[in-house]
């Protein structure tokens, strides 16, 4: 299962594919497939985001996740700095990682 | 400390106002990354694994109390309310809008400083001893000479391009505490026989995925030749460094590859070639830049006696304070590592508090360190004790100096898109592990290094303990390297064996410390018990 991800040009954040716009919460995520060549091609024109790219991601109570790790901390913040995580609707997102 | 002159301000100004213009261009479509990504890169922006980073340039380290406190500021107005001092004796902001930097290196040239030349593979931020100026044991202050070398390597057109990135150190005692060999070019200002200031050149040192220990290049350098013969090794390097493979584009390679002899021959040559072409500095102009280093307006006559009547304030006078060349005065170190901390975090609140002590305690000069901490260079011993209560009032007193709880950890997966593990975590595991001050004295010295991936920004490789985090499967892990150091006995970790779990790793630096209480001689290290023992009682411990 892919999901697709990328940073938004102007702020830098980490954003995440809806279908139809970016999120900041990775789970509002949609599973996009191995074809989202236009999707990026567009996006990436649009200059809303600077890279994009597709990542496996599984599904979860909450909604897709990433699988990796790094994605996993990407997707909610430093491990080390609760002040900082993303808050996402899942109460039990700051164990994702640890 | 230098100060700029009209062409420095003037670089450095005409550079915010280019990289504004390219921003812009950017936002609006005229360039696109592939672009772009170059040119912020020149300007030290990079994007991380959660936003742009922007990495700002110390200048081997030495920073004033208004410096300090517009760090302070930067931090509050474009960041999250802190920043990350790093083991290259910089400062990195997290979490940056690429839209503001612009305004951000604006405030920063307001105080002569920049983020040119932090990334890129250009010659990077020159660093040297945190103690310079200050130590008892150097030859001279080393830091006129990294200066001259960073105005010849700013914008140096010959120099932009080269096969990967280029770091100098420079210092000038016996006593290494920049681990100087451990870099592309690492320099040792040195006295001749007739007390000549030179320069010994060592070249082909790093860390990275293939950890080189520096040959001697030369053994002196006249100093007025500082700039051609560095010249010389860098147009060795430009011409026959590798471009094919970025792996093995450092000049730590091409040294290995040609061999020290045949590339001292080469260098030779081309030191030959570039005397009577005047690239050196004039005399004058040298020592312009020396009278901006000169020493401080101290007092004569200062006592010497310091009030050790508070017990906490001994532990740390003891650990945290070092000898000064001055009498009266001494060196103070701040350390950035509280048990439970981030390695080399600093809050806002705490950066305008080491501005504050800076200007007020310390002729107005400080140091950031390769270890990760801040140095007051100039403290008068009367003012030890209230300077240790306003540290310890915020945070600052932790009396951990060169304990195993003074970890260099760089800033792994938890901020970087190259690291495959964490390391800021496990620095935090191992110094609750090891918190209690007693143990950590009666372990004495010891080097405790963690990098989160092979490029080794934690200088594992250089820690007397190394921690390097690798991604197993998907899974972090952690291999434990003993017998490193980055210091005048430099020496490269050794691998003890398979890798550990998180909690596993913790549990293997207990191991191996268990060890060395049981087999050390009279004052010995824990490197120096690791160095006669050899490996096999600490891999019988942790593998059995």
């Amino acid at each position: 299962m892919k999901i697709l991800t990328g940073n938004e040009l102007k702020s830098g954040d980490v954003v995440w594919w809806t279908g139809y716009n970016w999120s900041r919460h990775v789970s509002d995520s949609i599973e996009v497939g191995d074809n989202v060549d236009q999707i990026i091609a567009r996006e990436i024109a649009a200059r809303t985001v600077n890279d994009c790219y597709i990542i496996d991601a599984e599904r979860t109570d909450t909604g897709l996740l990433p699988v990796h790790i790094k994605e996993k901390i990407r997707a909610t913040g430093p491990t080390v700095r609760s002040d900082l995580k993303i808050a996402p609707p899942d109460p039990a997102a700051g164990n994702w990682v640890i | 400390m230098y100060k700029y002159d009209t062409y420095d301000q003037k670089m450095v100004d005409t550079r915010v106002e280019e990289f504004r213009d390219q921003v812009e261009r950017r936002i609006a479509g005229k360039l696109t990354e592939d672009q772009f990504k170059p040119l912020r890169l020149m300007n030290g922006l990079y994007l991380q694994l959660h936003a742009y980073m922007l990495r700002v340039a110390i200048p081997y380290g030495t920073l004033n109390g208004t410096q300090m406190r517009t760090l302070a500021h930067i931090a509050r107005k474009y960041d999250r309310d802190y920043a990350h001092f790093t083991t290259r004796q910089n400062i990195q902001y997290n979490w940056i809008k690429l839209e503001e930097t612009p305004d951000l290196l604006a405030e920063l040239a307001s105080v002569e400083m920049h983020a040119i030349q932090t990334s890129g593979n250009c010659i990077r931020n020159i660093s040297s001893d945190q103690y310079a100026g200050a130590a008892a044991d150097e030859v001279t202050d080393p830091r006129p000479y990294a200066e001259l070398l960073r105005q010849w390597s700013s914008f140096h057109p010959e120099f932009s391009f080269l096969p990967r990135k280029f770091k100098f150190a420079v210092i000038a005692s016996d006593e290494d505490r920049a681990a100087m060999r451990l870099h592309d070019i690492g320099i040792q200002i040195v006295k001749d026989g007739w007390d000549k200031v030179g320069a010994r050149f060592y070249a082909g040192g790093g860390m990275g995925r293939t950890p080189m220990i520096a040959p001697l290049i030369r053994e002196f350098v006249p100093i007025g030749e500082l700039v051609s013969y560095a010249e010389a090794i860098l147009r060795v390097y430009n011409r026959y460094g590798r471009r094919d493979n970025k792996y093995k584009a450092r000049i730590k390679i091409l040294v290995h590859e040609m061999g020290a002899e045949k590339f001292i021959e080469e260098v030779e040559a081309e030191f030959v070639h570039l005397q009577g072409q005047n690239i050196d500095a004039p005399a004058a102009e040298l020592e312009r830049i020396i009278a901006h280093f000169e020493d401080p307006a101290y007092e004569v006559g200062l006592t010497e006696d310091i009030d050790r009547s508070d017990p906490d304030f001994a532990v740390w006078l003891d650990q945290n304070v070092s000898a000064h060349k001055q009498p009266g005065y001494a060196i103070a170190t701040i350390s950035l590592k509280p048990i439970g901390g981030i390695p080399g975090d600093a809050s806002s609140a705490q950066m305008d508090l080491m501005a504050d002590l800076t200007e007020q305690y310390s002729f107005d000069e400080c140091r950031v360190t390769h270890s990760q901490n801040i140095v007051l260079p100039y403290v008068r011993k009367a003012d030890l004790y209230a300077l240790w209560q306003k540290l310890d009032e915020a945070g600052l007193a932790s009396p951990n100096l060169d304990l195993i709880s003074d970890i260099i950890a760089c800033p792994g997966l938890d901020y970087c898109s190259l690291a495959n593990a964490r390391s800021i975590p496990l620095a935090q595991k191992i110094a609750k592990r090891f918190a209690d001050i007693d143990r950590q004295k009666e372990l004495g010295e010891l080097k405790l290094k963690i990098s989160g991936c092979i490029n080794a920004c934690g200088h594992h490789h250089a820690g007397h303990i190394g921690i390097l985090g690798v991604d197993r499967k998907g899974t972090e892990n952690y291999q434990l390297l003993l017998g490193g150091s980055g210091a005048e006995d430099v020496s490269l970790a050794k691998i003890t064996g398979p890798g550990f779990t998180e909690d596993g790793i913790v549990d293997a630096i207990e191991t191996v410390t268990d060890i060395y209480v049981a087999s050390r001689e009279d004052g010995e290290r824990f490197v120096d018990t690791y160095r006669r023992l050899g490996m096999d009682p600490f891999k019988e411990a942790l593998y059995g």
